[in-house]
């Protein structure tokens, strides 16, 4: 049992890791801003959220897994939330969205 | 495997802290240098908890690169407009950069500079050598005070060795930080006034909702970092820093009851950390010396003393962000006229 769970925790956590890549790959290589955070916000909750359920795998107690998803919860929170902020002031500063010329 | 992992991971973390401190002194951009100093403080964590310091590492990333962060943004902000933030950006503009080129172009000019440059590199190096002979001839055997402080542990009412120190061993150390925090405000005060309740209104309405939701948990987690400071890492300054981020992101985001609170509380709960601990010190004088707890007391004075401090340094802290005297204060009190 104890293997199964580590096993998965480990796949789990590799699973997260390209998300976390892309998101830090997009943030370099794509033209405006808009896009960045797209790739920033989608890209790491979704890796994050993978590697926290894979040390939830290895958790040592209930409690300690609630935590760690609450940590998964704030994280969302915040981020989507800052995302709309920066993109907002983005918006009022009239950042035009890039266009595929 | 698992100590070379850990190796690695230490010297990206250097690397990583060198890279971002070098960048961090070398970018004319102000904003961009104040978003790096709050990546500096949180690499720094954890940096801190490799050197198993878990208190000083929450302490850094609270206040290092939690609090400092927005501290910094409002000086900037407050800095557009006035005489001395257009002559600094003047200096940042491409213009002056040009003209400085230009003087280094003549052959004096390079001449002067580059002594100036082999000057700072021969202090710097000079530093380095000293800093290295230093760490050469530090003995690694010594343990240090921690055996002392272990020793006495049972004395001091708490469970961590940290808080131990702080709040008991050497309370007059905290005590006078405490106090050196209350002179900041006091200070601030004195140098501005802040129209502090004039709302903006350009406040996302998701910026409001999110805050409500975070700002209950914040509170929760600075009063639990305060209460943990007896048996783990936290404190009251850890806990204080929490406390003051909260209110930062309540007051960014104009919540409509902040406006309501009247002075006397807060200038009553900024001095209610330093009186505490300052009286209860001056009270252990009946049988013992300044602030040598009473034995069996010893906890529950020091959780007393944390979340009175932790609970006025979360509202000094905040106060510095406001970064001046309100002017409904000055209104309330009778110094200055309504609407003037």
């Amino acid at each position: 049992m104890r293997e199964v769970l580590d096993l998965t925790g480990i796949v789990l956590i590799v699973c997260g890791l390209p998300f976390f890549l892309s998101g830090s790959l997009g943030l370099l290589r794509f033209p405006d801003i808009f896009t960045r955070l797209h790739a920033l916000t989608k890209a790491d909750n979704v890796g994050l959220g993978l590697i926290v359920l894979g040390l939830i795998c290895q958790a040592g107690s209930l409690f300690e897994a609630l935590r760690l998803l609450m940590v998964w919860l704030l994280v969302l929170i915040a981020s989507s939330a800052s995302c709309h902020l920066i993109a907002r002031s983005a918006l009022e500063k009239n950042i035009k969205p890039w266009m595929r010329s | 495997m698992n100590s070379l992992s850990l190796t690695l991971f230490d010297c990206v973390v250097l690397v990583t802290l060198l890279g971002l401190a070098w960048q961090l002194l070398a970018t004319p951009d102000l904003f961009k240098a104040m978003v790096l100093f709050m990546s500096f403080g949180l690499v720094m964590a954890l940096a801190w908890v490799r050197l198993a310091a878990p208190d000083v590492a929450l302490a850094e990333a609270a206040l290092g690169a939690g609090l400092t962060g927005p501290l910094f943004l409002s000086a900037l902000h407050r800095l557009r407009g006035t005489r001395k933030g257009e002559r600094r950006q003047q200096l940042d503009s491409i213009e002056h950069r040009g003209k400085i080129e230009k003087v280094t172009q003549r052959t004096s000019g390079r001449i002067i500079y580059l002594l100036l440059r082999i000057l700072f590199a021969g202090l710097l190096l000079t530093l380095l050598v000293h800093l290295a002979t230093i760490l050469l001839h530090v003995e690694y055997e010594n343990p240090g005070l921690g055996v002392f402080v272990a020793e006495q542990q049972e004395e001091s009412g708490v469970i961590s060795p940290v808080t131990a120190v702080l709040l008991n061993f050497r309370g007059y150390d905290t005590l006078l930080e405490i106090m050196v925090l209350f002179v900041a405000v006091v200070a601030v005060w004195s140098l501005a006034t802040v129209r502090f309740s004039e709302k903006s209104g350009q406040v996302s309405p998701i910026q409001q909702g999110v805050v409500r939701i975070l700002a209950p948990l914040m509170i929760l987690v600075a009063v639990s970092l305060i209460w943990q400071g007896t048996h783990l890492a936290g404190g009251a300054f850890q806990g204080g820093a929490v406390l003051a981020a909260a209110g930062v992101l309540m007051m960014v985001s104009e919540l409509p009851w902040l406006r309501l609170i009247p002075s006397l509380p807060v200038r009553l709960m900024l001095v209610f950390g330093p009186l505490v601990f300052l009286g209860l010190g001056v009270s252990c004088l009946a049988d013992g010396r300044f602030l040598e707890y009473p034995g069996e007391l010893a906890g529950f004075l020091i959780l007393l003393i944390e979340l009175a401090c932790g609970l006025s340094i979360g509202l000094t802290l905040a106060c510095l962000f406001v970064g001046g005297r309100p002017v409904d204060d000055l209104v309330d009190r009778g110094q200055l006229e309504e609407g003037s």
